[in-house]
């Protein structure tokens, strides 16, 4: 169902303002979601000043010189910096998106940072994907087949590995699904743009022998038809990947299979 | 085990939910979604005048002349204004969702299109419709 509100312990409260680097001529201001497990208060929104001469351009490099220089309990996920591990995702500027990829120059006025929407929060940006990898394995994200194995391997032609393109380069980051409002308010029965891209990815692979089986399996009321073509999803996939075409191409194979 | 369980269960269920439509940047596309469905649900209330009117015609010259005197008014021209037009905007958004259907449009450009051309082509239509319903009255 709809919601519009937080809970009450979820609500954000205005938090503290660290102090500006001394010295430093060309500052950024950064507000920053953050919640402590262990003081028993609600979530607060801190003030930081970043100074861009000591510090690299994108979002990620903010935030890890704001934990090296100023507050060392700022907890966030964060490894490949080059946006292929996925683990940066947070929501920057009122959209979901990888820090390390996301420039500060492309935001205008103080940088607004919150994890990633409507997840249960672990510590400040860090979320539980828990439910997100859930939906992940439901949809079987591996190679199915019953003929026996050939004794090297499955071949397919270049144009049917075309097919895959702009699928298989998602990287599990889930900016789409927690960008999408049906995700938000269906959380417990819509699979979210991200499982279905990747469900998409084994239905239209030429070596994959379960399709029926696998749109079985997604043909229903919530894990699919939850999608109402809001298209929050393909605006915000930092790969530049289209879940909303995906997931349309499902429904047309639902549509399709029953001639 | 079971002391260590309990533990991190109530540390889950003490877990904040993340803000959502309170911080999320309007896109257009989400709006126009948002729209769909409030025209939508306007509709409803829209037939219910409609009806009204109906009924109203059928059952006399006092009730109708009531009914004409309410729609007349400047309030009853607003809300029919508004009727009119949530009905167009619910009958292009509908005409927006079966092209998406069929799998079209959902390219970068494309999408904003079709979402522009649903809030342009609605308000015309309204227009047009008034315009032509006062010029033949």
């Amino acid at each position: 169902m709809v919601e519009f509100t937080l809970p009450k312990n979820s609500r954000v409260t205005s938090g503290k303002t660290w102090p500006r680097p001394q010295g430093a001529t060309n500052v950024r201001e950064f507000r920053i979601y953050r919640w402590d497990p262990d003081d028993g208060r609600n979530p607060r929104l801190d003030t930081y000043y970043v100074d861009l001469d000591d510090c690299g351009p994108m979002i990620l490099d903010a935030i890890i010189w704001i934990k090296s220089k100023v507050d060392p309990t700022l907890t966030f996920r964060r490894s490949c910096r080059e946006g292929i591990c996925g683990s940066c995702a947070m929501n920057i500027d009122g959209t979901n998106t990888l820090a390390c990829t996301k420039g500060m120059d492309e935001i205008k006025g103080a940088v607004k940072i919150y994890p990633l929407p409507h997840m249960p929060v672990v510590k400040d940006l860090v979320p539980d994907l828990t439910r997100f990898y859930t939906h992940h394995a439901s949809i079987e994200p591996w190679l199915k087949t019953d003929t026996p194995a050939p004794e090297k391997e499955w071949l397919q032609t270049p144009e049917d590995r075309a097919k895959l393109d702009g699928l298989y380069e998602c990287i599990l980051c889930a900016c789409c699904s927690t960008s999408c409002p049906s995700y938000w308010w269906n959380t417990e029965r819509y699979l979210g743009p991200s499982a279905l891209l990747q469900a998409y990815r084994w239905l239209i692979d030429s070596r994959d022998e379960a399709t029926g089986e696998r749109l079985d399996y997604i043909e229903d009321t919530f894990r699919l038809y939850r999608c109402h073509t809001i298209l929050n999803c393909s605006k915000a996939c930092p790969k530049g990947l289209n879940p909303a075409d995906a997931i349309s191409k499902i429904k047309n194979m639902m549509v399709v299979r029953q001639f | 085990m079971a002391e260590a369980n309990n533990a991190s269960q109530r540390l889950q269920d003490r877990r904040p939910l993340s803000p959502h439509l309170q911080i999320y940047k309007m896109m257009f596309t989400m709006v126009m979604s948002g729209l769909h469905r409030i025209t939508g649900m306007c509709l409803y209330a829209g037939v219910l005048l409609l009806a009204w009117y109906f009924i109203a015609a059928a059952s006399g010259r006092h009730a109708f002349e009531t009914v004409n005197w309410v729609y007349s008014s400047f309030l009853g021209r607003l809300v029919l204004f508004g009727f009119t037009w949530s009905l167009f905007h619910h009958w292009m958004g509908g005409i927006r969702h079966a092209i998406w259907d069929a799998g079209y449009m959902f390219d970068a450009k494309g999408r904003e299109l079709a979402a522009q051309a649903t809030l342009v082509g609605s308000i015309a239509l309204t227009v047009i419709f008034w315009v032509l319903a006062y010029a033949y009255r």
